[in-house]
């Protein structure tokens, strides 16, 4: 299997090198040519008063209809707190062997549960979510190896556990062996 | 191969279905939906579900109804209804009715997957039958535990007896023996490997954040403290928690653990709920717990309520045999993750491999292959991309001609056998050199 172009699109503000490191590890872990690109959007549309987050399935949907030349995968990074309408929050989100998918940095911080910061955690948490999330979109589901990144994470710690790469079995189910 | 668990979704919200839906896909599960009951008991007459999950309040038939009507049809099937406002009323006609379990929308992410799991768990455990519990139970892989050596194997029949078992384990070894590895093929093999397996690096921990680290804290229980936050013994509810280092924890540590491991309860700072959590403990540590016990550093009570069964990892050293297999394994390891194509190692470097005492143990030998892999030609790896030369004299040398030979045959192979430059770098003449090679009857590996 060739391995499309990957493109990340940050929405909102982000540190030009906290990108650049995310990107380094995507390009290495997929082997592929990667993209980085700078989105505008107004927020204000897909959020929600009621829970005071944002969206996740709208925002979803709308990553995916901005078209991007030769770009294969496509991954949305948001700063904000998404929901969907059935989860009280999530990381992030894809179609399953689409072409599309979005993660947050919001709930990545410690700084969120009253723990000291510690942007090492948030990097290397931010960079095993976008790797996840584009996981699913070359179709992998979740997986059962407890360090492979596509392992399921329900809370911030669960992140921890894993690592940033994928086991030889995922490896080996989108061709990058 | 294990089965495909299948799960109903009954909502009348589109944008409730197509949550779950990708949800549920995204585990890998077999996902079908439906907009109101009666379309869902059309659905299970020509197909069959492990799980259905549905709404109470829907149009039309509710799911009270609905799941009085399945379970009429069939019994033992797994109802979770799913409502948006839970009142105890509801949640007790439900289960009366038979219902394996409600959940309150919108739900936290960790509750519906412990949610599926146990019903997943419910469902393993019916299909298991006698056949199946006749047959040899092979251990469940995990990745980088690699070995076929007497050692190896023993360890390995020890984590496969102590994994259906309840247990608290230590794992004792020296550091790089992968002792993390052992605990998580424990985890993987027990009844309990459907929740996670929580790690705590206890020398990594100080006693200030211990408290929240382990027991986690309430929304607003200090400034900043924004959300809930569940502590590690709540995290492993119904999985393992593994302690590493566990001889570092200070005194008041070894009290407060040993209170929770007693009572499986704990509060959340700045809560005043009790919460209970079903876990598993294993430990590992590097020291003689036995010997601080008599020391008196380290709680007698604690280290029985610990040491139930202990596996210990034999060093490398003490494996040679498996050396070669988990060299080709971390060759493999490396050129994957660095994008290379698979290369080879030559028999002289394997050979020295073996011959190497690894006082870091495994930890180092994978350091040294990643190394290798780096610096080597890309070809195959030999003696001269493996950083051996400093290390390996402390460790063979028995007597000072020992170390005076293994260290000149360092220094010839790190110069490729070039007698000038390794003359020059261990400042000698050529002729000394010379003579010392003689003297020691040192000879390149292809000569040997």
């Amino acid at each position: 299997m060739n391995l499309q172009n990957i493109t990340l699109i940050s929405f909102g503000y982000f540190e030009k090198t906290f990108l650049e490191q995310i990107a380094d590890a995507v390009a290495g872990e997929f082997h592929c040519g990667l993209n980085l690109k700078e989105g505008h959007i107004d927020l204000s549309e897909f959020y929600d008063a009621g829970r005071r987050q944002y969206n996740g399935n709208s925002l979803l949907k709308y990553v995916d209809m901005i078209q991007i030349p030769e770009a294969g995968k496509t991954l949305g990074l948001f700063n904000v707190d998404l929901f969907i309408p059935i989860l009280t929050y999530i990381f992030g989100q894809a179609f399953l062997g689409g072409r599309t998918g979005i993660a947050s940095l919001y709930r990545l911080s410690n700084d969120r549960y009253g723990i000291i910061g510690d942007d090492g955690f948030l990097l290397d948490r931010f960079t095993k979510e976008v790797i996840h999330e584009l996981g699913h979109t070359f179709g992998l589901i979740h997986c059962n190896q407890p360090t492979c990144v596509m392992r399921s994470s329900t809370y911030v710690e669960d992140i921890d556990q894993k690592d940033r790469h994928f086991c030889l079995k995922c490896r080996e189910s989108i061709g990058i062996l | 191969m294990a089965k495909k668990i299948s799960i109903l979704i009954v909502d009348d919200e589109e944008s409730v279905r197509e949550s779950l839906y990708s949800w549920f896909i995204e585990d890998g599960y077999r996902v079908e939906c439906a907009e109101n009951a009666r379309k869902a008991l059309t659905i299970l007459e020509s197909d069959q579900f492990d799980i259905v999950l549905a709404d109470i309040k829907m149009p039309g038939m509710d799911g009270l109804e609905m799941l009085r009507r399945i379970k009429a049809h069939k019994k033992d099937s797994i109802v979770i209804v799913m409502t948006a406002f839970a009142t105890v009323d509801t949640a007790v006609k439900a289960l009366k009715d038979g219902a394996f379990d409600y959940i309150t929308k919108p739900f936290d992410p960790d509750d519906l997957t412990h949610l599926i799991r146990n019903a997943t768990k419910q469902i393993s455990l019916a299909d298991e039958n006698e056949t199946l519990k006749s047959q040899v139970i092979s251990l469940e892989n995990v990745e980088d535990l690699i070995g076929n050596s007497e050692a190896m194997r023993n360890v390995l029949k020890e984590v496969e007896n102590v994994a259906q078992t309840n247990s608290s384990v230590i794992i004792t070894g020296e550091s790089g023996t992968g002792k993390e590895l052992v605990a998580r093929a424990i985890h993987a093999n027990s009844p309990r490997k459907f929740f996670p397996f929580v790690s705590v690096h206890c020398g990594a921990l100080t006693e200030s954040l211990l408290e929240s680290e382990l027991f986690g804290h309430e929304k607003g229980a200090f400034t900043g403290a924004m959300y809930n936050r569940k502590g590690r013994f709540e995290m492993a509810d119904s999985g393992s928690i593994f302690l590493d280092e566990i001889a570092t924890i200070s005194n008041k540590m070894q009290v407060e653990l040993l209170r929770v491991l007693e009572s499986k309860t704990f509060i959340r700072v700045g809560g005043n709920k009790e919460i209970s959590s079903d876990f598993r403990v294993i430990c590992a540590t590097n020291k003689d717990l036995k010997g601080m016990v008599e020391k008196g550093t380290f709680r007698e009570d604690l280290f029985y309520r610990l040491n139930v069964v202990n596996i210990h990892i034999p060093p490398l050293r003490e494996r040679k045999t498996d050396i070669p297999l988990l060299v080709d394994y971390f060759i493999k390891k490396y050129c994957i993750s660095m994008n290379k194509s698979p290369i080879g190692i030559d028999s002289a470097a394997l050979k020295r491999l073996q011959e190497f005492n690894f006082p870091g143990n495994i930890r180092e030998l994978e350091n040294m292959i990643e190394r290798a892999i780096v610096v080597g030609d890309g070809k195959k790896i030999s003696l001269k991309d493996l950083p051996l030369e400093k290390t390996m004299v402390s460790n063979s040398a028995e007597s000072l001609d020992d170390f005076e030979r293994a260290f000149i045959l360092q220094i010839l192979i790190k110069y490729s056998w070039n007698i000038s430059r390794t003359a020059k770098a261990l400042k000698v003449d050529r002729v000394t050199l010379y003579n010392k090679i003689k003297k020691y009857d040192l000879k390149p590996a292809d000569q040997q």
